[in-house]
């Protein structure tokens, strides 16, 4: 199983998988918004979407865990 | 004058404004969200209230919360600084509906200047220079195509409901095009829910200029020369001066007597900016106008000798300028950086807490900050955390003072885009004063 985390503070402002979404490597997965600047946070793993940890507007810190993939 | 204002703002803004209001004896009526109960604004006014969750929409963004505050503290006047609610027209609408000062425009001027189309419309028919670009969405690929050949390439491919530079491609040919529209329509439907696309005429490496304009209530509307910001990154501005090294004196009165025709044909009242790309053979093209005071707005002051934010509260109150378009100075050189809490390769935004703050100190120097030593620096807003602004008799005089004053510039805790700051200031295309829109891709990227 591979996990994908935020790569710093911010807010979740769009999720674009859903589970069971086939995921390749370099996709976005999230769009995090932090300091007014939108952050797209791509999968370093090719896989399915087991689950997605986060709700768009959440607030998450660094290193939070953000989709898993299987 | 007001005998107290509202600033519905945070950080180096806010501060800036409560400054000269101390020096008018305005009193001032603070506001802050969770996040921000300890900021350095909030230390500045002379009350605070809070106003909600850290997010904006719940605090800065509460219009409702914010004219209550207003109307319970007696405040005569709100300063909506620069971002947030100040080119929101149904705020300032708000305002003027529950009799409190918006200082800044009308509401209409605000709503027709926000707007892509509208402003376009109302600058052509003042006879203000315009990129060449549609005023519809384009219908499908082949419209684009039929467009970019009108404007001759390069063209530059905009989603409607960009902002933040997705949805934006410059294009060089019709290959090129065709694959880089279907890429962004679909994308920006992805991500905005809004396909729609426009086309304009890309200006290449163009100078970004700008005119500062004052306009009073008895149609008195002046220029304050202008301010060079081509050094950009993420069509953010990083560095500020004036007056522009790309200007000769007969463009410099041209543009400002041109930003001055515009202002005058909206009926604009107040401080505002009229921003316009220049090419390299000095042909000029309005881009867009901020009803508001800018973040750059200190270079002005320093070679006009003007407190940009007084003449704003000054206006604001009825009263009527009192010199003339000959009698405003521009006198010496002035520099403005900004201090973003970002990392300064990747432009990635760097949350933390100031452990550290040194500013640099001298003749010429001036600080604006939002920040002090032990500040928390949030996800929340935006990472600008201070400016450095500084001052000589002539362009040289104002670069060396401000390679010695980066150099003393001492920040702490968080990473911040000093280190790419010291890089412009001692690059040799800088301090030869010919920069474009295209010098921190083309000189700095992968560097520092």
């Amino acid at each position: 199983m591979s996990q994908i985390a935020a790569s710093m503070a911010g807010n979740v402002w769009k999720v674009l998988v859903n589970p069971g979404d086939q995921v390749e490597v370099e996709q976005d997965v999230v769009i995090l918004e932090s300091m007014k600047m939108e952050i797209p946070i791509a999968s370093e793993f090719s896989g399915t979407v087991k689950e997605v940890k986060v709700n768009e507007g959440d607030f998450v810190n660094e290193g939070d865990i953000l989709v898993e993939l299987e | 004058m007001f005998s107290k204002i509202l600033i519905a703002n945070r950080g180096e803004i806010a501060a800036r404004i409560m400054r000269t209001c101390m020096s008018l004896g305005v009193r001032t009526v603070g506001i802050y969200s969770d996040a921000d109960a300890k900021a350095l604004h909030v230390q500045l006014a002379d009350e605070a209230y809070w106003v909600g969750g850290s997010r904006v929409a719940e605090s800065y963004l509460n219009m409702e919360r914010i004219i209550e505050i207003a109307k319970q503290t007696g405040a005569e006047a709100i300063h909506p600084g620069y971002g947030l609610l100040s080119e929101n027209a149904a705020f300032a609408k708000r305002c003027e509906a529950e009799g409190i000062v918006f200082i800044g425009p009308a509401s209409g001027v605000i709503a027709q200047m926000g707007s892509k189309i509208e402003s376009r419309k109302a600058m052509e028919a003042a006879g203000v220079p315009v990129v060449p670009g549609i005023a519809h969405p384009l219908s499908d690929v082949e419209e684009a195509v039929e467009v970019a050949d009108r404007f001759g390439y390069p063209v530059m491919l905009k989603a409607s409901a960009g902002g933040g530079g997705i949805g934006m491609q410059v294009v060089r040919d019709e290959a090129e095009l065709r694959k880089a529209y279907a890429g962004n329509q679909k994308r920006a439907a992805d991500f905005f829910g809004d396909g729609a696309m426009y086309l304009e005429k890309f200006i290449e490496n163009p100078h970004h200029i700008e005119i500062q304009v004052l306009a009073d209530s008895f149609g008195n509307t002046l220029f304050l020369w202008e301010r060079e910001c081509s050094i950009q990154r993420r069509h953010q501005k990083v560095v500020e001066e004036a007056p522009s090294p790309f200007l000769n004196s007969e463009l410099r009165i041209k543009m400002g007597q041109t930003a001055v025709q515009a202002a005058r044909s909206i009926g604009y009242r107040n401080a505002g900016t009229i921003e316009f790309l220049v090419d390299d053979q000095h042909n000029f093209y309005f881009l867009e106008m901020n009803t508001r005071l800018q973040v750059e707005h200190p270079v002005t002051e320093e070679i006009t000798g003007l407190d940009l934010v007084e003449w704003q509260l000054r206006i604001a109150n009825g009263e009527r300028l009192p010199f003339r378009q000959e009698e405003v100075s521009l006198d010496g050189h002035a520099i403005e950086v900004r201090i973003y809490a970002e990392d300064p390769k990747t432009f990635f935004p760097s949350p933390g807490t100031v452990q550290k703050l040194v500013f640099p100190e001298g003749p010429g120097v001036r600080n604006e900050t939002g920040v002090n030593e032990q500040s928390v620096v949030t996800p929340f807003y935006d990472p600008m955390i201070a400016k450095l602004v500084v001052k000589g008799s002539d362009r040289q005089d104002a670069v060396k003072r401000l390679q010695a004053a980066l150099d003393t510039y001492q920040v702490e805790g968080i990473k911040t885009n000093l280190p790419m700051l010291r890089d412009v200031a001692q690059h040799p295309v800088f301090q030869a004063g010919h920069t474009t829109t295209d010098f921190v891709a083309k000189y700095l990227q992968g560097k520092s």
